[in-house]
């Protein structure tokens, strides 16, 4: 590392100057490779043995070489974008192959207690070249079209990844196939709590942004509340809810009928929705209150009724700045619905908290990872949709 | 036609326009001069009822301003600020199309109609009917900002300092071609500024306005020549005095037989034109395009008369300026 670094300071604009992402990247990739690719494990509790990339698989010393050879191609400063960017692609299809490869070397013929878990390794090597991805891409900034289809090619490749079967044997995949129906039925129950969520929050906060905007006096009520809302810790909120709700159903005739319960998802999806109401609120407000107080006027002065100029010049110009709060609110939700699995509320939270209870790592993993892969998705399609309505017709800066 | 009757707004028990009547006849300009705070762009925003009157009544033709729903009135008025205030969301087309949408027009109408607005701000149909407002220069913004209050063809027209936001070039040039669109379609304007020299530029008629209070109505000639008070007198500027007085008439008036050499000037240009170029080329005459000529004397006699003449005139107005109708109350 230390000559790499002297080179690197020696001559920063010279033929063979180093990108200093690209250093970082390597580093990490480094790390990576000095550290176990996977731990095999007799069963799914006990701390296993830890296997290095060399020795994990067959061909394990050309699958590390090919490894180092990526991180070390992709340190010169003056390479493209995009061989920095192929280089990268490159480089996790080895690592995931050689994740799968060696889970499928490793595992004995016939028993179902084995476990061939990824280990630090191999998330530093894929931490290390999805990083060096995501860089090339942004540096060669790419239209709104291109960044589409790059998330598309980005969701097909997982697909392909895991429908390949090569990654089959690995732990979490066991872990999967084990629980295939009980996935599917927590990935709705996810996407419910979701998007059922943020769809009461936009039901509910947008009326009420339009009419705290167009009463200033409700505003600083609104949002103190909201504000309150929001700082309550989830646990403390389901804690409350519990009781409250259950004795609605209890005590209310039809409460019960209509889906009001203590546990389960009901509570779940409110205590969402609290969390949701205070961005849709505010940046609704936000929203209103940024249109520029000459187009307002000039709305005004050419004739427009109060419901007009809210309709077609104050809430189309808030737009971009309602759906930022969508995303922020999609996001959050797809991370916090994991609490739902606590009191009953299905999700991905159902394996997290069975696997945080077995201290099986794999359980927990099979509910953390389709839950980043989805708030992933849900942040970046977002973020594109905000940009595209930004660009349509914003008075430039 | 627009008619005020001893208009008056009251905020917060201090009046920002008090008792004030004015008429501005049909096809007149009328400029509301004043600093900040002296209360005219509030009495602008009451003549279309942005602002409520606290008391006073305004007529717009024979109709009785405050007998019509405020957004149905605003509509039957045009309405350009500084800034433009056009829609950021909406192409230079639909901005146009504002009013005539409001008012159900149909769409070829109202195709038909945003065509010929563009052309008559010298603005190519086919270039910037779909562009955004963020596309265009100031001038070009400021332009689409005006065709767009005109596009129902309102008998009235409110601005409110519509050229703050451009340079002194373009600034010029967008004077200019108001006042030959307002010429052609006859439509009654009253233009908000605080600048004297705008005011005498494009007004047909001058308000000067302090403290809520109307100090001074009448044309520009009346105004630099006779101020009626200390206040009106400091706003024109006395060092300037002659020279607005110049610009109010034009080379053609004061024309003679002869010859002489050095560039000609226009005979539509203004007398404060032709002293610059004599004194610029160094010159006792310059020849006047289309025959005749403009000599030093006589702008000098001209500018030395000025006064007594306007004083005489007064009530008449320039010569160049079209033929002045309607009264003025005082």
């Amino acid at each position: 590392m230390t000559d790499l670094q002297i080179s690197a300071t020696g001559g920063t604009a010279g033929r063979f100057a180093l990108s200093r992402t690209g250093l970082l990247f390597a580093a990490l990739g480094a790390a990576g490779l000095a550290l176990p690719l996977v731990q095999f494990k007799p069963n799914r509790i006990v701390l296993g043995d830890a296997l290095w990339l060399p020795g994990a698989l067959p061909f394990g010393w050309l699958a590390a070489a090919l490894i180092a050879c990526a991180l070390f191609a992709a340190l010169p400063q003056r390479l493209s974008h995009g061989l920095r960017l192929a280089l990268a692609v490159a480089g996790l299809v080895i690592t995931l192959a050689s994740l799968g490869l060696a889970a499928k070397g490793l595992m004995p013929e016939g028993n179902r207690m084995a476990r061939v878990a990824p280990a630090a390794g191999f998330w530093l090597l894929f931490l290390a070249f999805a990083l060096m991805a995501a860089d090339a891409l942004a540096r060669m900034r790419p239209g709104l079209k291109t960044r589409w289809a790059v998330l598309a090619g980005g969701i097909l490749l997982v697909g392909l990844a895991l429908g390949s079967g090569l990654l089959d044997q690995t732990s979490v995949m066991v872990e999967y196939a084990a629980r295939a129906d009980l996935f599917g039925r927590s990935l709705r129950q996810h996407l419910l709590l979701a998007f059922g969520s943020l769809g009461m929050a936009l039901v509910v906060g947008l009326p009420l942004g339009i009419l705290a905007f167009q009463v200033p006096a409700l505003r600083r009520a609104v949002l103190s509340v909201l504000n309150l809302l929001q700082t309550i810790p989830s646990l403390a909120l389901f804690g409350i809810m519990i009781p409250l709700f259950g004795w609605v159903a209890a005590n209310i005739p039809g409460a019960a009928q209509l889906g009001v319960a203590g546990i389960g998802i009901f509570p779940a999806l409110m205590a969402l929705f609290f969390y949701s109401l205070l961005p849709v609120v505010s940046n609704t407000l936000v929203g209103l209150t940024s249109v520029a107080p000459e187009v307002r006027d000039a709305a005004f002065g050419l004739g427009m009724t109060r419901g007009q100029v809210l309709a077609r010049v104050q809430l189309p110009l808030a737009l971009p700045v309602v759906l930022a709060a969508v995303r922020i609110v999609l996001v959050q939700n797809i991370g916090l619905a994991v609490i739902a699995g606590l009191i009953g509320g299905g999700g991905f939270g159902t394996f997290v908290f069975q696997g945080l209870n077995q201290t099986a790592m794999d359980l927990i993993l099979l509910g953390a990872l389709p839950t980043i892969f989805l708030a992933l998705i849900a942040g970046i399609a977002l973020d594109l949709s905000v940009e595209a309505l930004s660009r349509r017709g914003r008075s430039a800066p | 036609m627009i008619r005020i009757e001893n208009l008056t707004r009251i905020y917060d028990r201090t009046p920002v326009v008090n008792d004030v009547s004015l008429t501005v006849g049909a096809g007149q300009i009328a400029a509301l001069v004043g600093t900040s705070g002296s209360g005219k762009t509030t009495l602008l925003r009451m003549i279309n009822r942005l602002v409520e009157p606290t008391s006073g009544r305004i007529w717009i033709g024979e109709t009785d301003a405050a007998t019509i729903a405020p957004h149905l009135l605003r509509r039957r008025i045009g309405y350009a600020i500084q800034g433009h205030g056009l829609f950021p969301h909406r192409t230079v087309g639909q901005n146009i199309a504002t009013v005539p949408r409001l008012l159900g027009w149909s769409a070829p109408e109202i195709a038909a109609r945003v065509e010929e607005l563009l052309h008559l701000f010298q603005l190519d149909p086919a270039q910037f009917r779909d562009r955004m407002p963020h596309e265009l220069s100031g001038g070009q913004q400021q332009r689409v900002g005006v065709a767009r209050a005109l596009a129902a063809r309102p008998e009235v027209l409110l601005m409110d300092e519509p050229f703050g936001a451009l340079d002194p070039v373009i600034r010029a040039r967008a004077q200019g071609d108001l006042r030959e669109i307002q010429r052609r379609l006859g439509t009654t304007l009253v233009i908000v500024t605080h600048d004297m020299e705008e005011a005498v530029t494009l007004g047909d008629r001058i308000a000067v306005m302090d403290k809520g209070r109307l100090l001074q109505y009448g044309p520009p000639a009346e105004i630099l020549t006779r101020p009626a008070t200390d206040f009106v007198q400091a706003l024109i500027g006395t060092g300037e005095r002659p020279f607005r007085l110049l610009s109010l008439t034009r080379v053609a008036d004061i024309r003679e037989d002869g010859t002489c050499d050095g560039p000609a000037v226009s005979p539509e240009s203004s007398l404060r034109d032709a002293l610059a170029a004599c004194l610029w080329h160094g010159r006792d005459c310059l020849p006047v395009e289309g025959g005749g000529i403009v000599t030093l004397t006589a702008l000098r006699a001209r500018a030395e008369g000025a006064r007594a003449e306007a004083m005489a005139t007064a009530g008449e107005g320039a010569q160049s300026k079209a033929p002045q109708t309607g009264g003025a109350a005082q």
